[in-house]
C-alpha cells in the first residue's frame, strides 16, 4: 500500500534528518516506528503525511506518487489517510462541539450521507457515548479526548491511519485501553504507529522498524527481532527498558 | 533519630477542592521510597509541600517535619537552610530547571559556594572550579571542562538531567527529592541516568523520595513504595510485594497495564 524508497530529508548540508530509508507496508498491516529523541521519526512522519516533502527518494502510495505539492493527488490521499497526533489536550478545537470535531473531515472532504450518523458510529467505535456529541473537549479526560481524535481520524474510512506518539500523553491505566482500542481498529485498517515506547510498539504491532540517528537499523516481525534483536542499538533499546520485578 | 522526613496527615486543599488529603508517611536516613501517582494523584504537590515550595493559594493542613524541623507555616529563611542541607530537588525537564543564560559551571558553583558559606569556608576562584569540576566527574559527565563552560542548550538532554543532579548534589542533601527525572528522557538515557542516581545514593548515604507514574522505573530504584490515587494513599508497603502482589484494585489496574507492556517486550506478540 506504502513504499518508502531511498528517504532523504535534512536541513542544509551539514543536518541530515532521514538517510536512505526504504520499508513498505502491505495493506492491512500493522507497523511501527520506534525510535528515541533525534531518530528522525517525526520527519518520517510529516513525509508520510505529505506536509513536507522529501528531498531524495519517493513515498508511493497505491502506486501514486505523494507529492504536497499535487493538490489533487492530495485530496483523494487525505480521504484515505488520517492522523492521530501525540496530545489530546491540543488537537481538538477547544471552542467546537465534539460532534463538529469528528465531522469535520466529512465535511470538509464533502463525503455524502448522513454524517450525524456517521459520527455516531465513530463515537460508538472508540468506545465513547452518542451522547458525547454535544460537548465540548474540555468535558472530556485525556484518555477521552484521544478516543475523540480517533473517531475524527476513522470516520472517514480512511485506508490507513498514521498514529505520532498517540499514547504517550496519556497515564499507564488509560494507556493500555487506547493500545486495546487501536488494536482493534487495526484489524480493518492499515496502522502506521510512531512511538519512542518499545513497549506499546511491543503489545500493538506485528511489524517494526527501528531507526537510529535518521537510519533504519533494523526491521521484521516484531516477536522476530524482541526474541533476537541483530543490531546493537536495538539490543541496547531493548536492555534499557526497565521490567517490572518478577 | 530513626526519621529523616516525617508526614502526618498532610491535607492540600484550594478553594475548597481537596487536592491531597490526610497523607502519611516516613523516610529514614538512607531510605529509598517511591511515590507512585497517575496526573492529578498529588505526587508533585507533595514533593513541593515536603520542600516547602506550595504555591500561596494551596492551604497546607497536618504536619511536615524535616530533620525535627516544621515544615508547614515554616518562614523562608528557615525553609532556605533546610533547603539544601536537609533537602534538594531534580525536577523533570532539564531545560526549564536550568537558567538558559547561565553557564553550567557557573549555576553549579552557586550552590556549592552557598554551602561552603555555610560551613564557613569561603571557596572562589581555582579551588571553587576544581570542586566543580569534581560534581561533573561525579555525575560522569564526559569532558568535564567543556560543559563547565557550556550553555544547557549546547549539552543533551540526559547531560543536562546530569547537571541538575550535580547542583542537587552541591548543597550534599541528607534527602534528594526526584520528580519524574527521567520521564522527559529517552529510554536509553533513562537507564544511565537511574544507574547513575542508585549509585551516588548508594556512596553519599542520602535517602531517595523518587516521584515517577512509571512502574518499573520506580521499581528499579525504591525499596518501599506508596501509591497514591487523587490525593490519597490507596496501598503502601516493600516494592517488591506491592508491585508483584498489589492488594488495592487500583494499585492492582496499575501492575496489569504495566505487566501487559512487559510481557509484550519479553513474549513479542
Amino acid at each position: 500500500m506504502l513504499e518508502i524508497a531511498n528517504l532523504r530529508f535534512g536541513y542544509g548540508r551539514e543536518k541530515t534528518v532521514l538517510e536512505d530509508v526504504s520499508f513498505s507496508v502491505r495493506a492491512g498491516a500493522n507497523l511501527g516506528i520506534v525510535g528515541e529523541s533525534g531518530s528522525g521519526k517525526t520527519t518520517l512522519l510529516r513525509l508520510l503525511l505529505g506536509l513536507s516533502r522529501p528531498q531524495g527518494g519517493t513515498i508511493s502510495f497505491d502506486g501514486e506518487t505523494v507529492d504536497a505539492a499535487d493538490r489533487g493527488f492530495m485530496r483523494r490521499y487525505r480521504r484515505k489517510v488520517q492522523a492521530v497526533f501525540q496530545d489530546p489536550y491540543s488537537s481538538l478545537d477547544p471552542r467546537q462541539k465534539v460532534r463538529d470535531i469528528i465531522g469535520e473531515p466529512l465535511a470538509s472532504l464533502s463525503i455524502p450521507g448522513d454524517h450525524r450518523q456517521m459520527v455516531a458510529a465513530a463515537l460508538d467505535e472508540v468506545g465513547l457515548d452518542e451522547s458525547a456529541m454535544e460537548r465540548l473537549p474540555h468535558q472530556f479526560s485525556g484518555g477521552q479526548r484521544q478516543r475523540i481524535a480517533i473517531a475524527r481520524a476513522i470516520v472517514a474510512r480512511p485506508k490507513m491511519v498514521l498514529a505520532d506518539e498517540a499514547v504517550s500523553a496519556l497515564d499507564l491505566s488509560t494507556r493500555i485501553r487506547i493500545v486495546e482500542l487501536f488494536k482493534a481498529l487495526s484489524e480493518s485498517l492499515t496502522l502506521v504507529f510512531v512511538s519512542h515506547d518499545l513497549g506499546v510498539v511491543a503489545a500493538l504491532c506485528e511489524e517494526i522498524v527501528i531507526l537510529e540517528a535518521g537510519r533504519i537499523v533494523e526491521q521484521g516481525r516484531t516477536s522476530e527481532i524482541l526474541r533476537a534483536p541483530a543490531h546493537p542499538y536495538t539490543q541496547r533499546l531493548l536492555a534499557s527498558v526497565p521490567r517490572m520485578p518478577a | 533519630m530513626t526519621t529523616h522526613l516525617d508526614v502526618r496527615g498532610l491535607t492540600l486543599t484550594t478553594q475548597g477542592r481537596t487536592l491531597v488529603s490526610n497523607l502519611s508517611f516516613a523516610i529514614a536516613p538512607g531510605e529509598r521510597v517511591g511515590l507512585i501517582g497517575e496526573s492529578g494523584s498529588g505526587k508533585s504537590l507533595t514533593a513541593m509541600a515536603v520542600s516547602g515550595l506550595l504555591p500561596a493559594a494551596i492551604r497546607a493542613q497536618g504536619s511536615i517535619t524535616l530533620a525535627g524541623q516544621e515544615v508547614i507555616g515554616a518562614p523562608g529563611r528557615v525553609l532556605d537552610r533546610l533547603r539544601g542541607t536537609e533537602i534538594a530537588i531534580v525536577f523533570q525537564e532539564p531545560l526549564t530547571a536550568l537558567d538558559p543564560l547561565m553557564r553550567i559551571g557557573r549555576q553549579i558553583g552557586i550552590p556549592l559556594s552557598r554551602r561552603h558559606r555555610r560551613d564557613g569556608r569561603d571557596l572562589s576562584g581555582r579551588a571553587l572550579e576544581s570542586e566543580i569540576l569534581g560534581l561533573l566527574e561525579k555525575v560522569r559527565l564526559p569532558d568535564p571542562s567543556r560543559i563547565l563552560r557550556a550553555h544547557p542548550w549546547e549539552i543533551s538532554g540526559g547531560q543536562r538531567q546530569r547537571v541538575a543532579i550535580a547542583m542537587a548534589l552541591a548543597c550534599r542533601p541528607k534527602l534528594l527529592i526526584a520528580d519524574e527525572p527521567t520521564t522527559a528522557l529517552d529510554v536509553t538515557t533513562q537507564a544511565e541516568v537511574l544507574k547513575l542516581l542508585d549509585a551516588l545514593v548508594k556512596e553519599l548515604g542520602m535517602a531517595l523520595l523518587f516521584i515517577s507514574h512509571d512502574l518499573p522505573v520506580v521499581a528499579s530504584i525504591a525499596e518501599r513504595v506508596i501509591v497514591l490515587r487523587s490525593g490519597e494513599a490507596v496501598e503502601a508497603g516493600p516494592a517488591g510485594e506491592v508491585l508483584v502482589q498489589p492488594r488495592h484494585p487500583y494499585t492492582q489496574t496499575l501492575v496489569e497495564a504495566a505487566r501487559a507492556f512487559d510481557d509484550a517486550l519479553s513474549g513479542g506478540r
